[in-house]
């Protein structure tokens, strides 16, 4: 009886700008099924999902760390420095005599430093009490940077399709990437609402001192909030290259911290924490995308798109704010 | 003469709770007038509808001899009400000077702040206080009390009539206190009107002309200082008469007591800091320990050292015979201490998550598997807990925010029920809650001691802790002073005991 219960009660009380959020994408679904010359073909299809999948991703993980009151700003800057990494190993003389190996390393290596970069900012939040906007500054800048230095700031191409496939590669005649956004979808959202690390992750951002006071390991889960972020945006930083089979340690994730956090915010995180809807964050990363593609696909300026963007995302803050009064 | 301020008749509920029923309060011209009352009595919410913070449900606020249509914190301002917070709203990076004029700079061309003059000012205003200062360092450099003074010179600047003190004590050391009275007395000469809240009731004897005292929201008396004994006012603030013992139960604590049992928690000489200097208590099964003492004894203080929150400097804490303070709440919690915290709204409930999931957050390490959480056992666990503490909630998935006060503090008991503690804190855990709730709670408390466990109750209500606790520790000043034993204990010991060992102790036994 309770149990039959619990899934009626939870959709009633979904919040009111997630139901926004699914009309918003209709209309943009059905504007673009009249207008968009070419919109309801496969081809479409896929080139949105490719594109849509690296923002999903690094979305979800900036959704944790809003959950716990945070923000990353370095998302971008991680993306870069796991891009740039990836070549330089599989291209290195042990990656060429070694191609299994090479493009293993070359996926774990660049990883496990974009986990480095979620520990710092970790630490410094959680440990050293710096205000998460400023902890995540320092690699915001400096992330960059050490790409960039790492390549001597030149593009790096390539053609490895074992590595490649992360970015063009299909299942099902659909792109990796978007299986991918899916997996880490489904695997956060059990994390979410099935462990003891998730409830916790929802009572710091609710409430910080008293999670605290409640035995919760405050410190650990902020931590690993901001591991997880960096993890996912070096998975995206590695799509990125492997589409382009290029990186460019100046472009791999530009911007990317405000599509990721407009994501969010329209899927519906509350910036103050204490709500991670990772499906909401794919949501509004396909919602961002769906504008962006319908502006340039019906000939309007790339610059009038961020202004939409913008639009979007005022339109998402509203109606929280409706929502709480 | 007539009356500066006058509030008759105030009405103020929030959610359909009263927090003001037919509350009033009159302030003469050039007068010290002390405002005191248990915490939740309705101090805090006279002065907000006072300073148009808060819009009066009812009542009248005439200033001068006109109606007071106040509705803004600029108003009160304008109006010559002067407010000085516990948490100063003064801007410690800019200069005294700076702070002094803010809002009121005098202008050169009417474009350029003339800092010349406003320097000049502001030493001016400062030296009617007999304040000799830098006035162009930054206010941050000075200690609190100079940072008091300089809010009150700006309140005086801006020619305020009326200057209201909340707690302004607090954080002032004795000699601070000693040059923020000269102030207060300076402020009488000069005509100005003073309404001084405060917790210590010494004080009152020593500046204020008058005193008023709330109770749930109403105002019960008005007295002349000079012609009132301390116990009077205590008498009035617990609406207790102060030649009766209380010769019944008043609470739901009463009833059989279990045995008392082996030590389960035992501190020595335990400090952490100036607000707890030296902290002794002993908690033996089947027994319930108060804390008795004014605010600020460092009742909560204690509380905070034993479950881990605050690192000793000092003393040992020994859990069953083992020495050894637990190094946080989450180790205090394996260690079978629950501790629920004074403020509810800002350390318990976390509002927007459920019952369910609040009242099993500090459960969720049992309640795990492998990091994964048993919700079949947390739905029961909570199930059991609703229907046995009469937790009065649509259904368990409901967000917490939308229940009573009394039933969230029954959620929050029910977190620490759950985890099955052997030492209970509780932190004022009827505070803001209804009478029916209130019992209810108490009776829970006690049932759980008869069980075999320990709790440590601290209690701002006097009545609670005579007739719920077996043993009274008393603090003063950080320091536990004396302890009381029941049965015997009644509420004119207890006030005694605070009394006996307080500062002003002799200002009282003189009149």
């Amino acid at each position: 009886m309770e149990r039959t219960m619990k899934l009626p009660k939870r959709v009633a009380s979904m919040p009111l700008r997630f139901h926004g959020g699914i009309v918003a994408l209709v209309v943009l679904l059905v504007f673009n099924a009249l207008f968009t010359p070419n919109f309801l073909q496969l081809q479409t299809l896929f080139v949105n999902i490719s594109q849509v999948a690296t923002i999903a991703i690094v979305a979800m993980g900036m959704t944790l760390v809003i959950a716990t009151g945070g923000i990353d700003l370095s998302v971008g800057a991680v993306m870069a420095l796991a891009g740039a990494l990836a070549p330089l190993i599989f291209l290195s003389d042990l990656g060429a005599a070694n191609p299994a190996l090479g493009v293993a390393l070359a996926i774990i290596l660049p990883l496990l430093v974009a986990g480095l970069c979620g520990v710092f900012n970790g630490v410094m939040v959680a440990v050293l009490n710096v205000q998460p906007i400023i902890a995540t500054l320092i690699l915001f800048i400096s992330g960059r940077g050490i790409a960039q230095v790492l390549t001597n700031g030149n593009l790096q191409t390539f053609s490895n399709p074992s590595f490649s496939y992360l970015g063009t590669g299909k299942i099902l005649g659909l792109p990796f990437q978007g299986w991918l956004a899916l997996v880490i979808a489904c695997v956060l959202f059990w994390v979410i609402t099935r462990t003891t690390w998730g409830r916790y992750l929802l009572a710091i951002g609710g409430n910080e001192r008293a999670a605290f006071l409640s035995g919760g390991p405050v410190r650990r889960v902020k931590i690993g909030a901001y591991v997880i972020c960096a993890v996912l945006s070096g998975f995206a930083g590695l799509i990125v290259v492997a589409i382009n089979s290029a990186s460019d340690a100046a472009r791999n994730g530009n911007l990317m911290e405000l599509d990721a956090i407009a994501a969010a915010v329209v899927g519906g995180a509350l910036l103050q924490g204490g709500r991670a809807p990772i499906f909401g964050a794919i949501l509004g990363a396909v919602i961002i995308q769906l504008v962006k593609y319908t502006l340039l696909a019906n000939g309007v300026e790339d610059e009038v798109a961020l202004i939409a963007k913008a639009a979007i995302i005022i339109l998402a803050v509203w109606m929280q704010q409706l929502r709480r009064t | 003469m007539n009356a500066l301020v006058s509030m008759s008749g105030i009405e103020k509920s929030f959610a359909g709770v009263p927090a003001l029923s037919q509350a009033s309060l009159e302030i003469e011209p050039g007068e010290v007038h002390a405002l005191i009352g248990q915490n939740g009595a309705g101090k805090s919410t006279m002065i907000k509808v006072l300073t148009g913070v808060y819009r009066r449900d009812g009542g009248s606020v005439v200033i001068g001899r006109r109606e007071s249509d106040i509705s803004s914190p600029r108003d009160a301002q304008e109006a010559g009400i002067a407010t000085i917070y516990q948490e100063l709203n003064l801007v410690p990076l800019r200069s005294v000077t700076e702070n002094i004029i803010m809002g009121y700079e005098p202008k050169r061309l009417g474009l350029f702040v003339d800092w010349r003059e406003g320097n000049r000012r502001a030493l001016e205003v400062l030296a009617r206080f007999g304040i000799d200062i830098d006035v162009t360092e930054p206010l941050g450099n000075f200690s609190t009390a100079i940072q008091q003074l300089v809010a009150i010179a700006r309140a005086v600047s801006l020619d305020a009539k009326l200057v209201i003190m909340d707690e302004p004590t607090s954080s002032l050391d004795a000699s601070e206190v000693e040059v923020l009275f000269g102030v207060v007395r300076e402020l009488r000469n000069q005509g100005v009107s003073v309404l001084y809240v405060s917790h210590f009731l010494d004080e009152l004897f020593q500046i204020c002309d008058r005193v008023t005292t709330m109770r749930d929201g109403r105002t019960v008396s008005t007295r002349n200082v000079s012609e009132t004994k301390k116990l009077e006012m205590i008498a009035d603030m617990l609406g207790r008469n102060t030649d009766e013992i209380a010769a019944e139960g008043m609470t739901d604590f009463a009833g059989a007591k279990a045995k008392r049992g082996d030590i389960l928690l035992r501190s020595e000489n335990v400090s952490t800091g100036p607000r707890l200097t030296h902290f002794d208590l002993t908690l033996h099964r089947g027994e319930i320990v108060g804390l008795g003492g004014l605010l600020g004894s460092g009742r909560t203080e204690a509380a905070r050292a034993l479950f881990g929150v605050d690192a000793l400097e000092d003393g040992v804490i020994e859990l069953d015979g083992h020495p050894g303070q637990p190094s946080g709440p989450g180790e205090a919690i394996r260690k079978r201490i629950g501790f629920l915290p004074e403020d509810r709204k800002a350390e318990g409930i976390i509002p927007d998550m459920s019952v369910r999931e609040n009242m099993t957050l500090a459960l969720l390490p049992k309640l795990a598997k492998r990091g994964q959480i048993d919700f079949e056992r947390e739905r029961e666990i909570v199930d059991a807990f609703i229907s046995d503490l009469g937790i009065k909630t649509a259904h368990m998935d409901q967000p917490i925010r939308e229940l009573s006060g009394g039933n969230q503090q029954k959620v929050l008991l029910a977190r620490w029920l759950a985890t099955e503690p052997d030492i209970l804190i509780l932190d004022e855990p009827t505070r803001g809650v209804d009478v029916g709730a209130k019992r209810e709670i108490q009776s829970f408390i006690r049932s759980y001691v008869d069980k075999g466990f320990g709790v440590v109750l601290i209690s701002s209500e006097f009545e609670e802790l005579v007739e719920g606790a077996d043993r009274i520790v008393v603090m003063h000043e950080g320091r536990s002073v004396t302890e009381l034993a029941n049965p015997g204990i009644t509420e004119n010991i207890l006030v005694g005991a605070l009394a006996h060992h307080d500062a002003g102790a002799d200002t009282w036994n003189a009149q």
